[in-house]
């Protein structure tokens, strides 16, 4: 008897009782599905921290204000801008290895270009941000000097903001727009760098503060929200790190002993963690998946056990007409290796209809990749031969005589 | 004659052990079998006739004494090969039919070529011919239990045939069925017979047993008598 007579041989006898058959690959089902689904989400998940990594630009570090005491009383990070322009100004010129550096002030403001308006993060900073993220234009160009320092009405859009303002054949720069009743002239629309990173507004820090973002309290009239840095390289993140924090301890006039009145982190390794995070509840999940995946095994071999047991009589009259043992062994493993991977094709369809509902009803980006598919298919094959060997053997040392006399 | 015979029983004992208690249940028997006869076994239940058949069928290995299948000791071959001239040289026929419920007849035909190596289209054209043969085609694709006693029997004699086998085993073949079925199906047993097929069938009922021409009797699993008849008796419809 060859393997596909072992098929098709097997596929008759599960076509007789299809609810049963169904029932009894239902654990590889869900098993199989679970895999595929926790793995489409988990790489999903992966790719969109790749690519705020990404976006972030690569050697970055990133200054926010830390706590600060007012006559004792120890008071939220971030509640007090404790950073300045001439912060900035210090790390460019005192820190060797920092390249670029720039200070930002945010908000969120209505944007308007004729009949059209959008909400949107105003960024102030100077053109130094776009070099720390290396931050390309897609067309413009950056601030000018003058601009920079005189709060020149210029403003450089993020892609999403420029597509939201403007209809698809329109050209942006030099373009008037207004942000809280300012008219801003549009000289720069930036490269797209992610669904996250390009709804926003850049104006000038100067600007910013004159215009839209001073009146707010606890600033100062040099603050700035946070400060990025780039580093030259990759090997002097660390060193650089720490002559920042010496050099802000220093201009704060923290006393020795104190708390830090600002945080430098590296938002890149954070992530990374993030990412290592990640993957190990994916890898959980899946491990818990495989869980049910063995459960699905040893429902089939009960089910298979059955089965041997109802049919110790066709078995009998299988081999007096001339089936070998190993005839029967393989018409069994057949029969598993047919659940499994009808169970497995059944699992992998709806571990993907699952993820893609997931992707579009939580709105999380999920990513289906054949190697999953592979894995969980090759999982449920190993299942069928692991968990119907046994039932077949046993099928297989049945005595044809005793077989034969059984009701 | 010269003529190898079919099989041949040298001292054939089997002895089973069960509980500790060893019973014999056939004793020291010899026979030979040529090609082309047609041999009742007779004897009341208990007295090795099953086990006889089991021997001769090769699903069973003498405890003493030898069965030769065409000269070859069968407990020398291995159990696959004794497997495969199961498919190729030996067709059952039971007393139950056994046929395989969830197959209809073409299929329950075609199964021991399964184990030939023939292929499907083959199994399936060879099939329709010999339920030609038993006068059942007009039933291929009819189930077990769409068929009645008679008609399932010729579709396991059928079954029997498909595979041009040695010998043709019959455990009780008309042990399920009433008298006016049964005569037919010993009617296509003889019919068969005046083909050249040797078959061996294993009853208790003397009835059947004059309608072969050579008769062994069992009693305790020993052979009380071997005879055979010059002619046969004269079919009864025949003589009426």
């Amino acid at each position: 008897m060859t393997m596909l007579q072992g098929f098709q041989i097997a596929l008759h006898a599960l076509r007789l009782n299809p609810l049963r058959s169904f029932l009894t690959m239902l654990g590889i089902v869900i098993g199989v599905a679970s895999i595929v689904t926790v793995f489409a989400i988990g790489s999903g998940a992966q790719l969109r921290l790749q690519e705020q990594i990404r976006s972030i630009g690569a050697n970055v570090l990133m200054i926010t204000p830390g706590a600060v005491y007012q006559g004792g009383v120890r008071l939220k990070d971030g509640s007090k801008l404790t950073m300045t322009e001439g912060d900035v100004q210090a790390i460019l010129e005192q820190i060797p290895e920092i390249q670029a550096a720039a200070g930002s002030l945010a908000g969120t403001a209505q944007v308007i270009h004729e009949g059209k308006n959008w909400n949107t993060t105003i960024n102030g900073t100077t053109t130094g941000h776009f070099m720390v993220r290396d931050w390309q234009l897609a067309s413009g160009r950056y601030f000018s000097g003058a601009e920079e320092s005189g709060a020149g009405k210029v403003v450089i859009l993020g892609s999403t903001v420029a597509r939201e303002l403007f209809a698809a054949g329109d050209d942006p720069i030099g373009a008037q727009i207004r942000i809280m009743k300012v008219p801003l002239e549009v000289v720069g629309v930036l490269d797209r760098k992610g669904p996250a990173q390009d709804d926003v507004a850049f104006v000038p820090l100067s600007t910013a503060k004159l215009r839209f973002l001073g009146s707010a309290s606890n600033i100062n009239r040099d603050s700035v929200a946070y400060i990025i840095a780039k580093v030259a390289a990759d090997g002097q993140m660390a060193g650089a790190r720490a002559e920042i924090e010496s050099l802000l301890r220093q201009r704060h006039r923290v006393p020795a002993g104190q708390e830090d009145d600002f945080k430098v982190q590296d938002p890149a390794a954070a992530m990374e963690a993030q990412q290592g995070a990640i993957r190990t509840v994916a890898l959980l999940l899946v491990a818990i998946a495989s869980v049910s995946l063995l459960v699905g095994g040893i429902s089939i071999m009960n089910v298979m056990i059955v089965s041997v047991t109802e049919r110790t009589r066709e078995i009998g009259i299988r081999r007096a007409l001339g089936g070998r043992m190993r005839d029967i062994r393989l018409q069994f493993l057949c029969e598993a290796l047919v659940l499994c991977l009808l169970g497995g094709a059944i699992g992998v369809a709806g571990g993907i209809t699952l993820s893609m509902t997931v992707a579009r009803m939580a709105g999380w980006v999920t990513s289906i990749d054949s190697e999953a598919i592979g894995l969980a298919l090759a999982f449920s094959i190993a299942t069928g031969l692991i968990f119907g060997f046994y039932p077949a053997h046993k099928a297989s040392r049945l005595s044809p005589i005793e077989a034969l006399k059984t009701e | 004659m010269t003529a190898l015979p079919l099989i041949s029983l040298r001292s054939v004992s089997r002895t089973y052990r069960t509980d500790g208690v060893a019973v014999t249940a056939v004793r020291n028997v010899s026979f030979d079998i040529a090609q082309g006869e047609i041999v009742a076994v007779m004897g009341p239940s208990g007295s090795g006739k099953s086990t006889l058949m089991n021997m001769i069928g090769l699903l069973d290995l003498p405890s003493e004494g030898a069965v030769h299948l065409e000269g070859a000791n069968v407990a020398e071959l291995s159990e696959d090969r004794r497997s495969s001239l199961r498919a190729r040289s030996i067709g059952f026929v039971f007393q139950s039919y056994n046929l395989l419920a969830r197959h209809n007849a073409i299929e329950n035909v075609a199964l021991p070529l399964v184990y030939c190596g023939v292929s499907r289209k083959e199994r399936l054209a060879r099939a329709e011919q010999t339920l030609q043969a038993v006068g059942m085609l007009h039933r291929a694709h009819h189930f077990p239990r769409q068929l009645s006693g008679g008609e399932q029997q010729r579709v396991a004699i059928a079954r029997a045939l498909i595979a041009s086998p040695l010998i043709v085993l019959a455990d009780e073949p008309t042990g399920a069925l009433d008298s006016r079925t049964g005569a037919e199906i010993l009617a296509l047993f003889a019919a068969l017979n005046r083909t050249g097929q040797t078959i061996v069938m294993i009853t208790h009922d003397p009835g059947i047993a004059t309608q072969c021409r050579r008769t062994i009797r069992l009693h305790d699993g020993e052979l009380v008598s071997d005879e055979t008849v010059a002619e046969l008796l004269p079919r009864r419809s025949a003589a009426s």
